[in-house]
């Protein structure tokens, strides 16, 4: 269910205009985020949608339908709503909130909470958390409840506002990976509003930055936003990292991997060699290095390694492979397949070439 | 006064008809309870009115404050020489006095309730009506409950007071007491009254505990402890 | 005749003024003399139950229970348990300090568990000894709580003063014995006039006291408006 913006603006009664004259169109089925520094009418923008706030000029559609023509709260009911700090009802359970739309719109206790225990399974609850309260979870858990929440009437579109905002770095991480993993299922139309541009390039399909003042300063795909910024708002807002940002985009084709020495963790190298030689497992699956000219006593144990840098994931941007071989002690980036056995290594070497022989290049400005 | 004191509580002529100690009690605690009701009848409303739209909220604390600044016996009087009716003039009193905590309670209640709460109610398609009552006053309910509670204990001070303006319940036993020097009978009055003071409160806590929603009760208990309740889940 | 001219006939007679004054004064001392009783006794429940659970388990029960209890009921047995006459003026203060005590107990205690660990361990790393530390560090700490529970307590002082006259003590609250048994309005809008400029004069001062206690905490009642805002 695409939604378009045609020619939207909101001023207040003060003066401030919070969103001026924007016109954009939210695919069906994809991930579109706003993005922007505070003041940019990012959420205004956004709670337009479901009329939670009323526009002073233009027009926004949904599905090709004016929403002006609806019922707000009927409206609402049909689109699903993520907030900042989740805005879980503290006097409902953890079931009682998610079965909260269902219920609204008329569905029996028994199947709104079946959908309810349902959702719980899809965002990756456990089923017993049900019975809990939101003063009983954690912050990330409270955010999984919202978001179950706001799929339990299975609205076409979702509308999420900073939702992972207020959750630690690892947490947020985890909720943006499940995030992409439902909507690979799912196929909502989601609108998505943070300040983070790195969150926006993570998650968005398509990535609109808006600047203070409400106008819309670019609209494209993340690779296009951070390629070519069209002025000086949006690379600067994008950031200084954004050369090595782009490299997300960029297919690692053409990167060579070598092969390495490996030893087993648990034998006994009798020979010292004047090389890095990587350490595996029984399974193939790299555990460290072990240094030039080492020599070990008897069985090698992992207490005799060198930690490893991060590991390049065959198939993924080449963003990782050059990660891989800048983190590693040997210099040397890890290859592994699917299942996490190392097949090789490279070199920043070998793939600092590959990107600047790339005929997209990299980078902007 | 403590031989006195047992001279007038086993003297069984004082447990008895319509100036014995039950008929009193249950004189007292009726003009407590139908004065709790005109003033949670004016109260709670506009305290949900107030604490939703934000608006007179100045006006109903400055005005808050003045009335709990007012001398209770003052009123009293005041209103006997206004009305000439004990009854209708305590009646009044009372009211006027259990409406400040009612309201503060009800009106701080609302306020209270977490913005983003609210907004995710709106958001997911509740009208006004739904907000308020499935949403804002169940979780506004322990503050709620905590203004009539310092109503009530008002209200039976308040009563006792009017007593001396004529009117019935437990303070007939303070004022007849002190005019025919019967400090047995003050005595056994005071200490009657402070009881069902006590009693209600204790009465009114239960109520309390019994109406809270759980969740907000764990939410409260959650947020008076010194950590945060739950541990943060690594999703690494 | 008017109540205006009622009003000013009954001013206008020296000894009435006089006598008013009498008992304003009265007013203050029975209303303003419990509360700084209470105070003492407020920080000496502080010092006792400060960090011991089951002190301030008992001390909040006990509180709660005394505030429980109507004004008029505790006036009248008081002579009971501390052997006073009916109609003394004790019987007030003495009441009015309960009232003041347990309504101060908790915001103090609060307060001085509140006290951030890191100060008082610093207190003592400076080399205070417990009692003086008390003074010195946890106490000024505590007194912003203190001061809104003494203002609090005030109000209500100053409004059960009156209370006091069905007993025959003296006070404002003798203009309304006075209003009534004359059938007389004058005296009983004067009284309750006069009660609500002494509870506003007093809460004043009793906020600039404050503010020259604590002048490191200044900035907080605007940052409690931001936050509220």
């Amino acid at each position: 269910m695409g939604i378009e913006f045609r020619g939207v603006t909101k001023k207040y009664p003060d003066g401030t205009v919070a969103v001026d004259d924007l016109s954009l169109t939210v695919e069906d089925g994809t991930i579109t985020v706003l993005v922007g520094p505070s003041g940019c009418g990012k959420t205004t923008s956004l709670r337009m949608i479901n009329r939670m706030i009323e526009p002073t000029a233009g027009t926004v559609l949904l599905d090709g339908q004016d929403i002006r023509e609806s019922d707000p709260a009927v409206l609402r009911r049909g689109i699903g709503y993520v907030i900042q700090h989740a805005g879980l009802f503290p006097h409902r359970t953890v079931l009682g909130n998610v079965a909260t739309v269902p219920l609204l719109s008329g569905w029996d206790r028994r199947k709104a909470r079946q959908r309810a225990a349902e959702l719980l399974e899809t965002v990756g609850l456990p089923a017993e958390l049900g019975r809990r309260y939101p003063a009983q979870l954690s912050g990330g858990q409270q955010q999984r409840v919202g978001v179950a929440r706001a799929l339990a009437a299975d609205a076409p579109v979702l509308l999420m506002d900073e939702p992972f905002s207020a959750v630690d770095p690892v947490v947020r991480q985890g909720l943006q990976d499940e995030l992409l993993r439902l909507q690979a299922r799912l196929g909502k139309t989601i609108v998505f509003v943070t300040h983070d541009i790195d969150e926006a390039i993570r998650l968005g399909d398509k990535v609109a930055v808006l600047r203070v003042g409400g106008r819309l300063a670019q609209y494209g795909t993340p690779a296009d936003v951070l390629r070519h910024p069209v002025d000086d708002f949006v690379a600067g807002f994008v950031g200084k990292d954004r050369g090595y940002r782009g490299l997300s985009f960029l297919s690692a084709e053409g990167v060579r991997v070598e092969d390495v020495p490996t030893i087993r963790v648990g034998s006994a190298p009798d020979v010292v060699e004047p090389h890095w030689r990587l350490a595996v497992n029984d399974e193939g699956e790299p555990r460290g290095w072990l240094p030039p000219d080492s020599t070990v006593d008897g069985e090698l144990a992992e207490s005799d390694l060198v930690a490893g840098g991060s590991l390049y994931r065959q198939g993924d941007p080449i963003r990782g492979a050059l990660d891989a071989a800048l983190s590693s002690p040997a210099g040397l980036g890890v290859v592994v397949d699917e299942g996490g056995k190392a097949i090789g290594v490279v070199t920043a070497h070998q793939v600092l070439d590959v990107i600047e022989g790339h005929p997209e290049g990299v980078g902007g400005a | 006064m403590i031989p006195e004191l047992v001279d007038w509580v086993s003297d069984p002529a004082n447990w008895q008809g319509t100036d014995g100690v039950p008929a009193r009690v249950l004189q007292h605690a009726g003009y407590v309870a139908l004065a709790l009701l005109i003033a949670a009848a004016i109260a709670v409303p506009l305290g949900l009115f107030v604490g939703h739209t934000r608006r007179g909220a100045v006006v109903l604390v400055g005005s808050g404050n003045a009335i709990r600044a007012l001398p209770t016996l003052g009123l009293v009087t005041f209103l006997f020489l206004l009305f000439t009716d004990s009854f209708v003039a305590a009646l009044i009193g009372l009211v006027v006095l259990g409406v400040p905590p009612i309201l503060a309670g009800t009106y701080a209640g609302i306020q209270a309730v977490d913005h983003d709460v609210v907004d995710a109610a709106e958001g997911m398609g509740m009208r006004g009506g739904q907000r308020l009552w499935r949403i804002e006053v169940p979780i506004a309910l322990p503050l709620i409950l905590g203004g009539v509670r310092n109503a009530v204990l008002q209200l039976v001070a308040t009563a006792a007071v009017a007593a001396y303006v004529g009117l019935g319940g437990l303070g007939r036993y303070l004022f007849d007491g002190l005019a025919n020097f019967d400090y047995g009978e003050v005595t056994a009055g005071a200490i009657l009254t402070a009881l069902l003071a006590v009693i209600l409160d204790l009465v009114i806590a239960a109520v309390q505990r019994a109406l809270v929603p759980k969740g907000v009760r764990i939410a409260t208990a959650g947020r008076r402890a010194a950590g945060p309740a739950a541990t943060e889940e690594v999703v690494a | 005749m008017t109540f205006l001219d009622e009003l000013s006939r009954f001013l206008g007679s020296e000894n009435v003024r006089a006598q008013i004054l009498a008992n304003l004064l009265d007013h203050c001392y029975l209303a303003l003399l419990p509360l700084v009783f209470g105070a003492v006794l407020a920080i000496a429940a502080g010092w006792l139950g400060r960090g011991r659970r089951r002190v301030r388990g008992v001390l909040f029960v006990l509180s709660n229970l005394l505030y429980t209890i109507p004004s008029l009921a505790l006036f009248m047995v008081i002579p009971g348990i501390i052997g006073t006459k009916f109609t003394s003026s004790a019987n007030v203060v003495v009441g009015l300090t309960v009232y003041t005590t347990a309504l101060l107990v908790r915001p103090v205690l609060d307060a001085l568990d509140a006290v951030p660990p890191h100060v008082v361990a610093s207190a003592t790393a400076l080399g205070y000894r417990p009692a003086r530390r008390f003074f010195a560090v946890e106490l000024p700490l505590a007194v912003p709580v203190l001061a809104a529970g003494v203002r609090v307590a005030s109000v209500s002082n100053i409004s059960l003063v009156s209370v006091g006259a069905l007993i025959g003590t003296g006070g404002l609250g003798v203009l309304f014995t006075d209003g009534f048994q004359r059938v007389y309005f004058a005296p009983i809008v004067v009284g309750i006039v006069l009660t609500l400029l002494l509870a506003l004069v007093v809460d004043l001062l009793l906020v600039a006291l404050r503010r020259s206690l604590t002048p490191w905490d200044r900035a907080a009642p605007g940052k409690a408006e931001v936050s509220a805002a």
